[in-house]
This record gives structure tokens, sequence and C-alpha cells, in this order.
């Protein structure tokens, strides 16, 4: 059965030419189109980062190891960071956000579908523009391809004199480009969320998941705008002579950490809160059990949002401010680990008294539920500044914010492609083929993740291309990568199950995990145009008070 | 679905044995000098110190907390699983609980709160710590991949290990450093003798350490710097107050002059090598690169890269991208006999 | 299950939310904002720190004139629209222009200062940390003058063709919140640069 006539659902189309489907496809303007673009673009770039990521474990493994030149491993950490935020994670959410948001409030598509498409292009183009650096990088230098800088091209290594050639322009104009992409979707988010929920969907029935977007929506407003302005900056020293950062004119390399942060945690919000919108989702259905503390989930996020704001600073400890302003910081940084915490509490209640069903997404979630805890720990330890000053630029750190991005948000993206890949192709995932991915992805990401602590408390600073011998880093080092390799296999497991399910997984009907939102009410993959007719609701769960006209939830809220 | 159960045991396990590993990776002696690990937890000096007991108070209570919501994990996961003869009917649906919710927010914010007050005490003894009157200035100076050590009071210029003498707790002389960059962040770490402090351009920071014990403390550079960031290694040698006295004295003479070398000497003031270096007593004045005055008296070469030995000196001369590749050293391209000669001149700068 | 919802009666209109692209705008202006705010904070942080060269009290000359023909766009723009939900095309059209004017004078007037600046006083962007700030700043509001100028004068021409009546009102409203943001920039651009920095 060919593609496109599963994507419209009971009117079949034969014999289309592949050239009108491709046509099809670069030009929609639907939101779940661009959602399943967002997403498969995202898929692509897991892969090359995780790639990178196999590069670097490989050059790791032993000390004074040369598998790779000094040179190809400062890119290779650079892009693969670079990768993963803003070519894997953000565009994951961006595009499970455009596919389910306008499914779970009732609409027909996102308040401004053409700027759905001009922003994923945007977004599109800068991956491609990255990635062209490895054949355009050298420019009349000769000097290096791909960025070598660092995700967060601290100043004034990015500027003429120490990054010459264009690979540093590869990173600043890509980011750039897809960082209006960004924000392009936030608006549309934003604006669909606030305009387009169907009757009697108040903003406290709307489902935890739309209320998170809303809120990393409105992070993206305020956090990739400074980014931009510092990109912007930094363009303007590279090629107008500028100096901004430039430290010989009087400049600050300190101000462009400043700039970066103020993006940069905020950053790290945008990335996880979806998460936690997807453990929200996945968590009740199968436990049975409705989110415990609703409103509080919500305040909390909303607390998160703004706290995140003013805690960007924990990431400059060392950088020499005085006392004050640490002490500031460490407060800040504190005082977000409470909403963020208190959620694991909800998580908990939730699952508290139901009937839980370990199916594939769920396992998915109680891993993230554990190894969230953890990251949010080893967290705390990185927010009391002087154990900070102790760990920071080590390995512990990227322990620990692996640790978050692969142990949290990954292994929720994973829940959520179990979850919604029937509603979103009409085919269940093979349940046995998701518990072997589950539990070797598992295993890999222990081995790596926890023993990565070890070395960062041993002294092992991070973004080293090789480490000296006999400083207690070796066999450590060498099992982390290990590891690395088995997640890579599970990975690859996962993304054949994607690929083979979708030609012969068990038809999934409209709602194959018995759940309560929206989506589940209509056919799997759902109509072009959504709903028939626009629905009215009057609880947090419409499909509860349908399946439960007995029981429904408008009684108790 | 019992192999579930079995399954969560096994995860249980598992995670078990990697705390394990973890405990015992913290436990990992060393003894400076010998097989030396740069352990945050064997600190040998009052700021590593303070920060180890403080990391000691934060893991005891973040371990509690673990414990706490795991045990509450595993049970709920043990505890409210579907079972094959349950009743089709979907539990309670419960909605919240106020007073739960209240609970675990509020406890939460007390924990914070302490952990906060411990914290800010720390920061301040270390950051505000009254400087006593007899300390070692040193002024570091970090370069694209090496460091630069300056003792104004005591008209010393030298490069990658650092000489400080031992603190007697009873009558402190600790070593305060000034630290700044040539080009771009760096960053001071030496683990077991304090927490770590960056070098950036046009920013004057400064830290202090009195180590109890005399010995040799690794570190490296900790912030990315740039191709060479890896090996942009640190020595910290801790001496007696004699022999740092010693050390000094030694340091401040100008170069020894041996005619037997006169020739090395030549090639070295007539090629380009004097554009970079310095050897006190002689033309040789440059300061892009380190201060070679008395480099024989260091153990290592190229910022800890090699052994300082005559066959890797002449290796670095002749191409430094042997030894470490992307370095801001040029290669000479000395013939055999130039390059041999220099070296024999190098080999007597003590 | 289907996909029909329970049928539940209910008043017409009842079930009011704001307009899509007034939040959209509103979004929009948020993350300019902030980009803005960046461009201020770096102008401020490195007010007086120049090593060399031109400082702003010995070259700034606060552009009253242009000032008042910004703002006074504002209040042009507002009438404009008033007119036109109205239905009154031609006084829509007539204040339309006046804005067009009024803004392009002030694009105009930018000019002329930064020739100013460039050929007598030899204050270029790359001459100090002064001139970098300035000109970023400056430069991204002129920018963003710029692009509003564009929309405007294709609303004008749209308008000419008499395609603009009253039901575009709306649309209209949420381009002219454009425009006041654009305007409530310059009046911190204003103080941070012609006030606050000498």
């Amino acid at each position: 059965m060919s593609s496109d006539a599963m994507a419209i659902g009971a009117v079949e189309i034969e014999g289309r030419p592949w050239v009108e489907t491709l046509h099809d496809w670069i030009t929609t303007v639907d939101h779940k189109r661009l959602g399943i673009l967002y997403i498969l673009f995202a898929l692509l770039f897991l892969l090359i980062g995780g790639l990178e990521a196999i590069v670097i474990r490989i050059q790791l493994m032993h000390a004074h190891n040369d598998f790779v030149s000094p040179q190809v491993f400062n890119r290779m950490f650079t892009m693969h960071g670079t990768t993963m935020i803003f070519f894997v994670i953000m565009p994951f959410m961006f595009g499970f956000a455009n596919y389910l948001v306008p499914l779970m409030i009732g609409a027909r598509d996102m308040a401004f579908p053409r700027l759905n498409a001009f922003s994923f292009w945007l977004t599109a183009f800068g991956g491609f523009l990255l990635y062209f650096s490895f054949l355009g990088g050298s420019g009349l230098y000769g000097a290096g391809t791909a960025p070598d800088v660092g995700w967060w091209a601290y100043a004034p290594l990015t500027s003429r004199a120490f990054s010459p050639g264009h690979s540093a322009d590869y990173w600043t104009i890509a980011v750039l480009v897809s960082g209006f992409g960004s924000i392009g979707t936030a608006t549309n988010i934003i604006a669909t969320i606030l305009s387009m929920r169907c009757p009697g969907m108040t903003l406290s029935r709307m489902p935890l998941m739309g209320w998170m977007t809303l809120v990393m929506s409105g992070l993206v407003l305020i956090s990739i705008s400074p980014l931009s302005a510092a990109q912007i900056m930094l363009l303007v020293d590279r090629y107008l002579g500028g100096h901004f950062f430039d430290t010989q004119a009087g400049g600050s390399a300190t101000l462009w950490m400043h700039f970066f942060w103020i993006f940069g945690h905020p950053e790290v919000y945008i990335l996880v809160i979806p998460a936690f919108a997807f453990a929200s989702e996945i968590i009740p259905v199968f436990s049975r059990k409705p989110i415990f503390g609703y409103p509080v989930m919500v305040a909390a996020t909303v607390c998160i949002g703004f706290i995140s704001m003013s805690v960007w600073a924990h990431h400059m400890f060392t950088i020499g401010m005085d006392s004050a302003a640490n002490t500031f910081f460490v407060l800040t940084t504190m005082a977000i680990a409470v909403p963020t915490g208190i959620k694991i509490f909800n998580w908990l209640g939730t699952m508290w008294g139901g009937k839980l069903q370990f199916k594939t997404p769920m396992l998915f979630c109680i891993a993230f539920l554990f190894q969230f805890l953890i990251a949010g720990l080893t967290g705390i330890m990185l927010g009391a500044a002087p154990f900070n000053w102790q760990l920071s630029g080590s390995y512990f750190v990227v322990a620990h914010f692996h640790y978050v991005i692969v142990g949290a948000i990954l292994f929720c993206m994973f829940g959520a492609i179990y979850y919604w890949y029937p509603k979103i192709t009409g085919r269940m995932l093979d349940e046995r083929l998701g518990k072997l991915h589950f539990w070797l992805f598992v295993i890999g990401f222990h081995l790596t993740f926890d023993l990565m602590h070890i070395p960062g408390v041993l002294g092992m600073p991070r973004r080293i291309y090789t480490f000296e011998p006999g400083r207690g880093w070796d066999s450590l080092n060498w099992i982390i990568s290990i590891g690395a390799f088995i997640q890579g296999i599970a990975t690859l497991l996962f993304l054949t199950n994607l690929v083979v399910s979708y030609f012969k997984g068990p038809k999934a009907g409209n709602d194959p995990w018995d759940a309560w939102t929206l989506e589940w009410s209509v056919s799997s993959p759902p109509p072009v145009y959504n709903f028939a007719v626009i629905p009215t609701v009057e609880s947090r769960r419409p499909l509860w008070d349908r399946k439960h006209p007995e029981d429904p939830d408008s009684r108790y809220e | 679905m019992e192999w579930e159960g079995v399954a969560r045991l096994g995860a249980g396990i598992l995670l078990l044995v990697f705390g394990l590993l973890l405990a015992a990776g913290l436990c990992t002696a060393s003894t400076p000098g010998e097989n030396p690990v740069p352990n945050i937890f064997q600190p040998h000096s009052t700021p590593a110190d303070s920060i180890f007991h403080l990391s000691l108070f934060v893991l005891t209570i973040t371990g509690l907390i673990f414990l706490v919501v795991f045990i509450l994990l595993v049970y709920a996961l043990a505890k409210f699983r579907a079972r094959p003869g349950d009743s089709p009917h979907e539990p309670p649906q419960v909605y919240g609980s106020t007073q739960i919710e209240l609970a675990w927010t509020v406890i939460p914010i007390l924990i914070v709160v302490v952990l906060f007050l411990a914290t800010t005490r720390v920061i301040h003894a270390v950051q505000d710590a009254t400087k006593p009157a007899n300390v070692v200035e040193v002024i570091a100076i970090g370069h694209q991949f090496w460091w630069e050590f300056r003792y104004p009071a005591l008209g010393i210029v030298t490069a990658n290990e650092l000489h400080i003498p031992v603190s007697d707790p009873a009558n402190p002389t600790p070593t305060y450093l000034k630290l700044l960059s040539a080009d771009t962040d760096h960053s001071f770490w030496v683990p077991q003798l304090a927490g770590k402090t960056d070098l950036i351009p046009n920013r004057v920071n400064t830290m202090w350490m009195d180590p109890h014990r005399t010995g040799i403390f690794l570190g490296q550079c900790a912030q990315y710097c740039g191709t060479q960031h890896a090996k942009m290694l640190l020595q910290v040698k801790v001496d007696s107050r004699e022999d740092f006295e010693a050390w000094a004295n030694a340091q401040k003479q100008p170069a020894k002059q041996d005619e037997s070398v006169s020739a090395g000497r030549h090639v070295f003031e007539t090629t380009a090598c004097i554009n970079c270096h310095a050897v006190a007593g002689t033309a040789a004045k440059g300061r892009f690169g380190p201060d070679l005055t008395h480099m024989m008296s260091r153990s290592t070469i190229a910022s800890g890269a090699a052994e300082n030995t005559p066959e890797n000196l002449g290796m670095w001369i002749q191409d430094p991208d042997m030894i470490k590749p992307g370095s801001l050293m040029p290669a000479m391209k000395l013939s055999d006999a130039e390059l041999d000669s220099l070296v024999r001149y190098l080999e007597t700068l003590r | 299950m289907s996909a029909i919802s329970t049928p539940i009666a209910q008043t017409p209109g009842a079930w009011k939310l704001p307009y899509r692209s007034k939040v959209g705008m509103a979004c929009l202006i948020i993350a300019e904002s902030a980009i803005f705010t960046i461009f201020v904070v770096a102008y401020l942080y490195y007010a007086g720190k120049s090593l060399t060269g031109p400082t702003p009290r010995e070259v700034l000359d606060p552009p009253i004139f242009y000032t008042i023909c910004l703002l006074s766009s504002s209040l042009t723009i507002h009438f404009a629209s008033r007119f036109l939900e109205r239905g009154g095309r031609g006084a829509f059209l007539g204040f339309w222009f006046l804005t067009i004017f009024l803004g392009g004078l002030f694009l105009f007037g930018t000019g002329r200062e930064w020739h100013r600046l460039i050929y007598e006083h030899g204050l270029t962007i790359s001459t100090n940390l002064f001139g970098t700030t300035y000109y970023s700043l400056v430069g991204l509001h002129a920018f963003h003058v710029t692009v509003g100028l564009i929309m405007l004068s294709i609303v004008f021409l749209f308008g000419l063709a008499g395609r603009v009546g009253s039901e575009q009102s709306a649309r209209v409203e949420v381009l002219s919140m454009y425009w006041h943001f654009v305007d409530a920039v310059w009046v911190v651009v204003f103080t941070v640069v012609y006030i606050l920095g000498r």
C-alpha cells in the first residue's frame, strides 16, 4: 500500500508518481506532515550525532590513542553537541508539539500553517548548512573545516585571530538561522494554544502536554533571542571589525559567556519540559489513573520557566565572580530544584495505587524517573558553588548533563515514539523488539554514564582529545566506550523497529492504549482535517467522560 | 508478566553494582609522586579541604534523598503492577492531595535552605579569606598551550611546573596566584590543592592554596582553549621551605655560560628561537614561548607533553607536531649538526 | 470510538479566544524585545570602556527632530487604524502615508547622522567599543524601521488599489502593533545612547 494512501485515511489514491508525493511533502503546510518531517529530520541527525559520539569514544578508549587527530576530535565534540541540541532534540520536540497540540486541543491545524512550514525549512537549512562546513569550511585560509570551538563557542576562541577560515561562521550562521525557525514555531504554538482551543477547553482543562509546550515556547521566545543577538555580535566582530568580544580593544570574554548562558540555561529547560510533557501523558495512561496534582504540575512548570531565567551563571562559577554573585546563583539554582524535584513525586503519586502496565512506552518513562532523579541530584551537587569549582569542566559535568539529556530526555523521546507511533502511522511497533531496545539501551546507558562520573572526580577535564595514563582514568574510559557502542546497537534496533513495523506492524485502530485525550478519538492516522466536527469538552479527560458517562471527570474537577 | 518482576530485580542489582563501583572509584588511593591520581576527594590544601567537607555533606543529603525516592519507586512498581487475576475495573481515580503535595514541597524547600547555607559558608571561607602576611605571590599567565609563572617578589620567570613552599598551619605561608591570559580562556585546575579558577584575557582572577604536605600534585588546563588543550598539563611541586629557597635562588641566576656549547648557543641566537624564547643573561628576550633560562630544572617539556630528555628535545625542535600536533611552536628544520649542538647547548640551561 | 462529540447545548459566541494574529505579533514583539535588550546591555556595559577614539560626549548630537518624527508616526498610524475601522478609507490612506513619510524621514535623519559621524569624526563600527555598540544598536533599530516601512508601503499600495477596507482593520491593527513596538524601542535606545550613555 503506498504511503500517501495511508496518510489520507479512508480515501485511497492509486499509482501517484513519486515526484508528486515528494512535492506534496515539500510544500505541505499540514501540521501533521510538518511534525513528521521534524521528527524524521531529528532521527537522521540523531544517527549522525551518535556517530560523532562513537568517534569520540573510540579515541578515548586508551590513553594517547591516535584514532583521530586532535583537530578532528575537537570538531567531533563541537559538532556532536551542536547537532544533538539544535538539530535533534529541539526539532524532535517541535515535531511532536506540531503533531499533537492541535489534535489535543481539538483544532484542525496550527494557527499559522505557512509560518509552520517556513520555520521547519529554516531549521532544516540550518542543519544542512552546519554539515556543509565539512566541505566548505576551509575558505581561503585552509584552516579547518567543521567548527571546532565547542558548542558554546566561547570568545575569544571564536575571533578571527584564533579561528581563521570559516568554520566558526558555519556554526554561527547555521544556529542563528535555525534559531529564527525555533522562534517562528514557538510563536505558532503559543498562538495555537491561546487562540484555537475547542469549546469548553479552558486552559485548566488542557492536557499537560499543552501547558508544558506553552511554557517551553515562551522560554524559546526569550532565551533563543539572546543567543541570536550574541551571534549577530560575533558576526559583527568577525566581519565588520567590531569589538564586542575583542579583549585587545577592551572587550569582554565574559560578556559572551553571560549572553550564551542566559540562553543556555533556559535552553536545557526547553529541552526537558517537553520530555516532562510526554511522561505526564504516558504515565497516567499506563497507571490507569489521572495525573496526580494537575494544578501543581502546571504551577511548577510555570515556576521553572520563570526561575530558569535567573540561574544562568551557575555555568560560570569558575570565572572569578565575587562571593556575592556566586552566592546569588547558588540560591536561584537551589530554588529551581524544588519545582523540578516535586514533579518526580507527582509522577510517583500517579503510579501509586494504580494498575501499572509495563508496555514499552511505560518502561521508558519508568527508567526516566530513576534517571532524572539521579540527574537532578548530581545537579544539586553542581549547584553548590565550591563543589562546582572542582567538578566543572570535568567529566562529572559531562556525565550529569548526559544523564539528563539521554537518561531523562531521550528516554522520554523513545517513550513518546512508542506511544504515538500507532497514532501517526496506524500501526503498532513491535513490543518484543521494543523491550529488547529498552533493556539494551539501559545497560549501555548505565555502563557509560554511571561510570563517567568517576574520571571527573579523579581530575579528568572535558574536551580533551587524549588523556594521560596512570591517573586512574584508563579502565573507566574503556568501559564507558563499550557502553556507548551498546547504546549505538540498541538505537539501530530501534530504527529497524520503526521501519519494519511501518510495513508489517499490526493495525492500531483509533485508541490502542485506551487513553483519554482527544487525539485518540480520531482514526490512526488522523484524517487531514483532524476532526469532522470540532469537539466540545467538559473536563481534562474528554475520552474518559465518553467511556465512563456514569462517572465523568467533570464531576470532580 | 512475571518476568517483569525479575527484570526489575535485575535492574536493582545492576544499580547496586554501579553504586559499589562508584564508591570504589572514589576511594582510589594515591600518593603524590608515586602513582598520582588527582582525586578531588584526597585534598591536601585548605581550599580543597573545605570543598571536600562540603561535598561530603551534599553527598550525604543527596544520597539520603536518592534512597528514599528509589525505595518508594521500586515499592510502587512492585506493589501496583497489573496482575493477570485483577478485576477489569479501573483503580480509584485520585486527582491529588493538598496535604501530601504541601508536605513534599515544604520538605525540599527546607533541605534546599540547609544546603544553601552550608554552601554560602564555604564560598566565603574560600573567596573572602583574609590574606596573611607571609604569602608567596605568583602571577600565572595562560598561553596556548603552556603556563607562564612569574614570581615578582623573587624576580623569577619560569614555565609549566610551579614550585611552591609547603604551608605550616601554625604559621601559614600560602601561595596566592594572580591569573591572567595572553590569548584565550584557560583554567587552572590542580584538584588536590584547590578548586579551579579560569584565566580569562582582559580580566584578573585570583586564587590561593596552602599545601599541607610536600610532593608533586598533578593537574591540567580545564577550559577548552584550542587544539592542544589536552596537553596543557600542570605540575605543582610543593617543596619544603629550604628546598623552595634553594630552588628560588637557583632560578634567579642568569643562564650558565659554557664555552663548550657556544656553537649551539650561536644557533639559538641566530635562528628564530630568540623571537619567542628568553634566556636570562643573553640576547634572547622573547616572551611568546616559555622562558628557557632553567629549562633543565623541569622534568617535562611542552607543558608536560613529553619527558625532558635530549631525544625528546631534539624531536620537539625539529617537528613539534610529532609530540603536540597543533602547538604554536614552528618546526625549526635545522640540519642534524645544528640540531645536535643546539640540544647540547639547551642541556646546559640548568 | 466515535469521532462525534456528545451533543451539548451551547450559547453561540460564548467561546471567545484571542485573535491569533495579535497573539503571534505579541510573541514576535517579546522575542525582538529580548534581542534588543541584549544589545542595550552590551551598550551600557561597554559605556566608558573604550580604550581609544571619539567618546559619545564628543560626537553625539541628540536627533530631537527626527525622534519627534518617529514618535509622531505612532500617532498617525493610530489615527489611520481608527479611521479604517470606521470605513474611512481616504483618511486611512492619508494618515498611513503620513506614517510612512515620517518613518522615512527618521531613516533619512539616521543616515545623515551616520554620514557625519563617519566622515567628520572618523567613528566607524570598528573604531572602538563605542563605535561597535553604537552602530550595532542604532543599526538594528534602523533595520527594524526599514522592514516596517516596507510592510507599511505594501499595505499602502494595496490600499491605493482599493483592497483595504474595514474588513482588513484587524490585520492592519496587527501591523500597527509592530510599528508601535519599533517606536517604543526607539524611546529606549534614545534614552540609553543619547542620555544615559553620555
